[in-house]
């Protein structure tokens, strides 16, 4: 483990961003958090979440996939993609770096999205420890362990210190760069900072949150459940929950006359739109009630399944904040079971 | 980069030929820009279809495997896409990419059964690959019984093709019947579950039903009446599409995705799933 006095971190981020691009969330002048790409004068702002989750980076709202000029009869298609910039995200909670498992494991399957790739094989996260979790955090309950956030490198910050463990081949070579503004110390060091950590998930209002009653095999127990009418009837299909969701991963694909060619573009989609699954013959989720749970079989049942018992939500709490209408997961969890007995 | 493949970047076809089939359905012939087949498929699979700047669309290949020149999509016009494909002419480029989906088990569960094909209206098209495939390799499957409906006789897809073709097979039985009495038609009328109850066929054979979803769920209940059992009977789904490779979420039922783990299913499959199609 590497420590590093938190007067040096501005030279930190400096070296850091000499071989590849730094972001890190910083004020977004409006009372949250957003990644930014650092240069000098760029503070780090240690809030619990950033207002948009991470997986930007990877899967970014919208997207060109490829070109395609037209002349006649005739199509030529033009083949876009470029290599991604190297990059360091810098202070990626644990329920974050956890969603990009969720999303690898859509991405990265056969056949492999090779955008998404690019962007992930050149990217080294450092994640950060959350010193004050908040009310609406419920990671515990997917087996995080914010005091122990994965990435290439983990991170903890005290009011005085930043500490920095390699994790992966990636983290240790980062690490390897910061040598010289770093200092080694032992793993014991932040010990009881994470102990401080782990005592205050332990009294989180959530903590009480259970996924024994969800995940493979309980598509019939939930999917005729009477309570989805009354869960769903407030729902505005608004769609907030799934654009500031990690682990959210639905795309449409929409094409763009520019005037002299078209550009196919992908961007995020909602399952909570009316239209998501509209065709010419008809909708199969016509109403908002199927649709929503749609949404929570999908996170609570259908990935798992599909995804040896991993389920599609990491406990960030960021629906439970944004929701207009004040309906979140937790909610839905609890009405169908999830609570420690 | 750019020397890695990616499924959702397609290739470039040619509409070769267009056949007027139906009042509504037309049936194109695709190739390359240089003349091939633009992949492989199996009976049953589908294919991406777009022509940029009005949008892409999943379509199911109608020709079969045996083809090794050209592939067929034989398309009812009935949104954005097939307005538009219905206009074009031969010598069109359009964009292709595939085959996706679970194609029908003719190698393996097909294999040697007597195969009972049931289809209503443009249903026929995802059939016809897999009833030419099976003629195509006659010693490997048994007797083939085909039973046909549309709205009118005007509305029969490949019409042509099962007169002049189906029907002088050898152990090939077709039965074609329309929804309401037409002067110039002498064959059967009537709606295709009732038909096929009226045919009553023997319960050792393999059912492959295609066609509107109300039309599937009738003739299921008609196939079960006569004492098949689900596991007998395949069908196929139909659901929007984007991705074709289950990762845009959009044709998700249940833990299933229609794209990669259908578009064929077995009935008894399907009631594992959640009522949502």
């Amino acid at each position: 483990m590497r420590k590093c006095s938190l007067s040096k971190l501005t030279d930190l981020f400096q070296k850091i961003n000499e071989s590849a691009s730094l972001y890190l969330p910083a004020t977004d002048n409006a009372g949250g958090a957003v990644y930014t790409k650092w240069a000098d004068g760029v503070e780090y702002l240690d809030v619990l979440n950033t207002v948009r989750s991470p997986k930007d980076f990877f899967f970014p709202q919208s997207e060109n996939l490829m070109e395609f000029k037209l002349k006649g009869k005739n199509i030529e298609i033009l083949d876009i993609r470029e290599e991604s910039e190297d990059f360091v995200i810098f202070g990626v909670r644990a329920c974050d770096v956890k969603s990009f498992e969720v999303l690898d494991r859509v991405f990265l399957s056969e056949p492999v999205d090779s955008y998404y790739q690019n962007r992930r094989a050149h990217a080294v996260i450092i994640s950060m420890a959350c010193m004050r979790p908040a009310d609406t955090c419920f990671c515990t309950a997917f087996g995080i362990d914010a005091a122990e956030p994965a990435g290439d490198v983990s991170a903890w910050k005290t009011e005085c210190d930043l500490y920095l463990k390699a994790n992966t081949e990636k983290g240790a070579q980062l690490l390897a760069k910061l040598s010289n503004l770093t200092e080694e110390c032992d793993d014991s060091e932040v010990s009881p900072l994470q102990e401080k950590i782990r005592n205050i998930m332990k009294k989180l209002p959530l903590e009480g949150i259970s996924l024994e009653n969800f995940g493979k095999g309980k598509t019939k127990e939930y999917f005729d459940s009477p309570l989805w009418t009354e869960l769903s009837e407030a729902c505005l299909g608004c769609g907030t929950c799934t654009f500031v969701c990690p682990t959210c991963q639905c795309y449409d694909i929409k094409d763009f006359d520019t005037g002299s060619g078209v550009i196919r573009y992908r961007c995020w989609d909602s399952c909570m739109y009316s239209d998501f699954t509209k065709m010419a013959h008809g909708n199969s989720r016509n109403t908002q009630v199927e649709r929503f749970r749609q949404r929570f079989m999908h996170k609570l049942v259908y990935y798992p399944e599909n995804n040896d018992g991993l389920f599609s939500c990491v406990g960030c709490g960021r629906c439970l904040s944004k929701c207009p209408i004040s309906m979140n997961i937790v909610k839905v969890m609890k009405a169908l079971g999830g609570e420690k007995k | 980069m750019n020397t890695v493949n990616d499924t959702l970047i397609p290739v470039l076809g040619v509409i070769t030929d267009v056949r007027i089939d139906t009042p509504d359905v037309k049936t194109f012939r695709v190739v390359t820009p240089d003349g091939k087949k633009a992949f492989d498929h199996k009976p049953g699979q589908c294919a991406m279809l777009s022509i940029p700047g009005v949008g892409e669309a999943m379509f199911s290949i109608t020709s079969s495997p045996t083809n090794t020149e050209f592939m067929e999509f034989s398309i009812k016009k009935c949104g954005c896409v097939t307005d538009w494909l219905h206009q074009a002419e031969a010598g069109q480029q359009i964009t292709i990419r595939g085959p996706y989906g679970r194609p029908f088990p003719v190698d393996t569960e097909f294999k040697g059964k007597d195969l009972l094909f049931i289809a209503g209206g443009i249903g026929l098209a995802p059939l016809r690959s897999v009833i030419n495939y099976c003629r195509d390799n006659r010693a490997d499957y048994g007797t083939i019984d085909i039973v046909y409906g549309s709205r009118s006789m005007d509305d029969l897809v490949d019409y042509k093709e099962i007169v002049d073709e189906w029907t002088k097979d050898t152990d090939v039985h077709v039965h074609l019947t329309i929804d309401r009495e037409q002067q110039g038609w002498d064959g059967h009328v009537g709606f295709v579950p009732s038909y096929v109850k009226e045919l009553g066929f023997d319960t050792n054979k393999t059912a492959i039903i295609c066609g509107p979803p109300i039309m599937i769920k009738f003739t299921l209940d008609a196939m079960i009446e006569l004492g098949f059992d689900k596991t007998q009977v395949y069908t196929t789904m139909e659901l929007r599409m984007k991705c074709g490779v289950g990762k845009c979420g959009r044709c998700n039922i249940g833990a299933k995705y229609v794209c990669k783990d259908g578009p064929v299913f077995r009935c008894d499959e399907l009631d594992e799933l959640p009522d949502e199609y």
